[in-house]
């Protein structure tokens, strides 16, 4: 009788445990957790870890000081987990302190292109890949181009000048928007490259999403590439994308999600999903990472931050589409889930 | 007196006249400009900070985007107590460094100190951002509210040193030399002549240099960090307004915009708070 | 602020006590040196921490910097190139992007803030002067980041139209034949580090002029000067020295000033040929894309630019110390 009452309460607590474990809290007592990394995804962090402390009691502080920014303070072990949207280099995997470091993709964005252009509403105009590359790269001058205007039959463009608007500090999106720039421009990978900063060919510098947004609403003329979010809020003109399959496509949430969605996406997720193959995607879309050391030597801390890991990329996904997010789905999060399964504490994985 | 005289008198009064108009214009137009953008600037932040300023803001944490309400105050404890601390440096070191480089000149290296303070004045602050995360985060191993406030008693030493030292020149030299013939010692004369004396400039600068450190959002992204609880230890990561202002200001939500400027609002009356403090309380114990 | 007579006879009180007694004499003098010999080393100990501190900066300034200046050496300054894709760095652009936007910014502030310190020194009641002179320090209080998006959203627009109108009217001339319809660029930066400027300036030479004796003022008025005269002939005179120390302060911030200048500088590492253009500043340079500095020559290649600035910073104090002991030669005030 005795034995049967302690099997049960172990298989009980058993139980427990394990569904204490999917539920994403940490089980080995750590009530705070430090993060600092990547600012486009700050807002939806900020909302997820006031919604974690609520369900598990853990404060985490999360600082969005850039991707660089993070990608450093976790190399020096500063902080228990970075953010980024870009991918680590050789360089700076080998500067890593805690040895190799995985990218665990959390949510995925789009970058509008908008422009300023009096009379020409949002999506009416429409910009293949290659007129968009030579806009940038100050090889179409012009808004009366023959190329643009071939591309937009019954659209009034005005002889404007382009007046070219970038961002000045170094940023995931432009890493995003350059790499796209790259894969469909031959010129701009060898003359400029894709980088969080570049040494563009003009015009204008903006600080931030919002100083390009502004500029681009102040110039008339201007076109520039701003988080989706920012293009929403300031209710900004944006330009119809053509994706790889050949479809015109507005920036969207679905479009970002979608262009997540393709086959053969790499186990380690270090991938950039510009320019997708699937017929609905967006072109310019990216995802945002979670940068985590694959083996903490603290058994406690590398405890919480795969659970916390977990439950963003389950619970927290609740909170992506209300902030303009595009939660993960499909293929994207199966290999999200095994990657947070690899996070080891000592060689043994943490999560089973 | 001859009449040639008499005219060449009147025109030299009528240009002198003429002259002391112009000048009194120019210096009207020149404060008028100034108060022009004083007024501009103010106004812009009263106008978009002062209606989301309410007993709610000052008293609650942040709250995320999307959900009304919430609040500063952990900003505003935070920046308090890294201000406060740095003060605590940055006073008696540039007060001291002050009175040594005029009160005892024949030391020499006093004028280099000056010069050294002046080239300080022009160090970006995220230069000294980078430079008190070299110096104490990367020591000790993660950010606290202490290393912010080495990174701003760095900004705020070099401006106290200046205005004090400024302050202690013009103290006329009539005076110490009165107070040293009359037996009094040279330290004393200096703590109990030069310094109320030339009290009024000395707070003009420290107030100055403490807003400008309250201002100041780069240095801390790489010492105090940020934190979105409460706190009141200065070992660990703390919140701060400028911080706080520039992640508001930065976000795409309309809200936040509003909560910066409401931060912002909240940060000049403390200044201003500051300033009419200081001086009430040095008039206080001595009269004009 | 203490009246002078009243100070002495405070500092005098214990003295004169105890040196009444006449055995205590001796003891009194030691007593004296002791005092004054521990104050010289507190002070002289404070002062060090200064020098402590410039040194363990410029120390720190070149070791990050050593990678990029063992890569590019002195071209480093002469370079017109910043592409860090293709690991290019050079920093003439933006030195000329902040020695303009400083200068400019300079000669737009200093006769404004010396000209409102006279006017609210000499000529505002004295009842007026406090209700005039805290919001000015209020001003120097405003973060740099609030600035930078009054700057954007408010002041861009309006240099905006000036720039188009000077650009039809005058496009002839160099400077005004630029990009003018983008609002920012140099002629934005330069006016906003003014307005920044402009308090800093303001509230110390208000109070270095207050400190000018009456005695001086009134007894050129006594000899029939106007107002004015006594000011420029004697006031200024008497404070310039410390107004130029003021003026030092000012253009600390001017060059130094990261956030507001980034808003509204227009960001470029292009040459500036007019005042249209946008360009970067150093200090716009390194807060822009330190956070992102992906790789360890692109940040030792930004600090670069922060040693070169502190040079640069060093160079213009020392023209400053120049000014300053040419003036102090001339002709002064007569003392009392």
């Amino acid at each position: 009788m005795k034995r049967s009452f302690v099997l049960v309460i172990a298989a009980v607590a058993l139980a427990l445990t394990a569904v204490a474990a999917q539920a994403g809290c940490p089980t080995k007592g750590v009530k705070e957790l430090t993060g600092a990394g990547a600012t486009f995804p700050y807002p939806l962090y900020s909302k997820m870890f006031a919604e974690y402390v609520k369900a598990c009691n853990v404060k985490v502080n999360y600082q969005s000081i850039g991707s660089g920014g993070g990608i450093r303070q976790l190399q020096e072990l500063t902080v228990d987990f970075g953010a980024s949207d870009g991918i680590m280099d050789e360089k700076q995997k080998a500067e890593a302190r805690g040895g190799a470091a995985l990218h665990l993709p959390t949510v995925a964005g789009a970058v509008a292109v908008v422009y300023n252009l009096p009379g020409v509403k949002r999506a009416e105009l429409k910009l293949p890949p290659e007129v968009l590359a030579d806009i940038y790269l100050k090889k179409i001058k012009t808004w009366s181009d023959a190329r643009i205007k071939a591309a937009n039959p019954g659209v009034n463009l005005p002889a404007t000048d382009i007046a070219v608007v970038h961002r000045s500090d170094g940023s995931g999106t432009t890493y995003i928007f350059t790499n796209y720039l790259a894969k469909v421009s031959p010129e701009w990978k060898d003359k400029v490259g894709n980088a969080t900063s570049v040494n563009w060919p003009g015009d204008v510098g903006g600080k931030g999403n919002e100083g390009v947004a502004n500029s681009v609403q102040q110039i008339p003329g201007a076109v520039g590439y701003v988080e989706l979010a920012y293009a929403k809020q300031n209710n900004m003109a944006w330009a119809q994308l053509r994706n790889k399959s050949g479809n015109y496509l507005e920036p969207s949430l679905d479009g970002a999600a979608l262009a997540a969605d393709q086959p053969n996406l790499p186990d380690n997720m270090e991938v950039m999903i510009t320019d997708s193959p699937n017929a609905k995607a967006y072109p310019i879309s990216g995802f945002t990472w979670l940068l985590v050391y694959e083996n903490m030597k603290d058994d406690a801390k590398a405890d919480a931050v795969a659970q916390l890991a977990w439950w963003m990329i389950h619970e927290g996904q609740q909170y992506a589409l209300p902030l303009e997010y595009a939660p993960l789905k499909g293929p994207a999060l199966k290999k999200a889930e095994a990657l947070v399964k690899k996070i080891k504490a000592n060689g043994k994985p943490v999560l089973n | 007196m001859s009449d040639v005289n008499a005219a060449a008198s009147r025109r030299r009064f009528l240009r002198r006249k003429v002259t002391e108009r112009l000048a009194v214009g120019g210096m009207f137009l020149c404060a008028g400009v100034t108060i022009f953008f004083l007024v501009t600037i103010l106004g812009y932040v009263l106008y978009h900070g002062a209606a989301a300023v309410n007993w709610e803001f000052l008293t609650s944490l942040p709250l995320p985007p999307g959900e009304n309400g919430g609040g500063i105050l952990n900003a505003l404890i935070g920046s308090a107590m890294v201000v406060l601390c740095a003060a605590a440096m940055a006073v008696p070191i540039g007060l001291g460094a002050a009175v040594f480089v005029n009160e005892f000149p024949t030391a020499g290296f006093g004028r280099f100190v000056r010069f050294l303070a002046e080239v300080l004045t022009g160090v970006p602050s995220i230069v000294v951002g980078l430079f008190a995360y070299a110096l104490v985060v990367r020591p000790l191993g993660g950010f606290s509210g202490f290393s912010g406030s080495v990174a701003y008693a760095f900004i705020m030493i070099p401006i106290i040193l200046i205005s004090a030292h400024e302050a202690f020149r013009l103290v006329p030299d009539s005076l110490r030399e009165a107070s040293l013939a009359l037996g009094i010692p040279k330290w004393r004369t200096i703590l109990r002549v030069v310094l109320p004396v030339s009290s009024r400039a000395l707070l003009t600068g420290v107030v100055l240099a403490i807003s400008r450190a309250l201002g100041e959002a780069a240095p801390m992204l790489f010492t105090a960090f940020g934190n979105p609880y409460l706190s009141f230890n200065m070992g660990k990561p703390i919140a701060t307004v400028p911080l706080l202002i520039y992640t508001y200001a930065t976000a795409p939500y309309e809200d936040w915009h509003q909560k910066a400027w409401a931060a912002s609002f909240v940060l000049l009356v403390f200044v201003l708070f500051t300033s009419v403090l200081t001086r009430a309380f040095l008039r206080g114990k001595s009269h004009e | 602020m203490q009246s002078e007579p009243q100070a002495i006879k405070r500092a005098l009180g214990r003295t004169l006590i105890r040196s009444s007694a006449g055995k205590t004499r001796t003891r009194d003098a030691r007593v004296i040196n002791l005092g004054d010999r521990v104050f010289y080393i507190a002070t002289r100990t404070l002062a060090s921490c200064v020098i402590l501190l410039a040194l363990l900066l410029v120390g720190d300034l070149f070791r990050g910097a050593w990678e990029s200046i063992g890569q590019f050496g002195l071209k480093f300054l002469i370079g017109t190139t910043w592409d860090p894709v293709a690991r290019q760095f050079g920093t003439l652009p933006t030195i000329i992007g902040t020695l303009v936007k400083a200068t400019i910014g300079l000669l737009l502030a200093v006769p404004i803030s010396i000209g409102a310190a006279l006017f609210i020194t000499f000529y505002v009641p004295k009842w007026l002067r406090p209700i005039i002179s805290y919001p000015i320090e209020l001003l120097a209080g405003i973060p740099s980041i609030v600035f930078g998006l009054w700057g954007l959203f408010v002041m861009v627009p309006v240099i905006r139209v000036v720039q188009i109108w000077l650009k039809a009217h005058f496009g002839w001339f160099f400077l005004f034949d630029g990009p003018a319809v983008y609002g920012v660029g140099v002629l934005s930066g330069s006016v906003i580090l003014a307005i920044m400027v402009v308090p800093i300036i303001t509230a110390i030479s208000r109070d270095i002029l207050l400190t000018v004796p009456r005695l001086q003022i009134e007894g050129m008025l006594a000899l029939g000067a106007t107002k004015w005269e006594a000011i420029w002939k004697v006031a200024l005179p008497y404070a310039r020295v410390g107004l130029v120390g003021a003026v030092i302060l000012g253009l600390g911030r001017a060059i130094g000033e990261t956030m507001a200048v980034t808003m509204v500088g227009g960001n470029s590492f292009d040459l500036i040929h007019s005042l249209f253009d946008p360009v970067h500043s150093m200090a716009s340079q390194i807060a822009s894309e330190f956070t992102e500095a992906t790789y360890s020559l692109y940040v030792s290649s930004l600090i670069y630019v922060g040693l070169v600035l502190f040079g640069i910073t060093i160079c213009i104090s020392l023209l400053a110390q120049l000014l300053i002991w040419r003036l102090s030669k001339g002709k002064v005030a007569i003392f009392e």
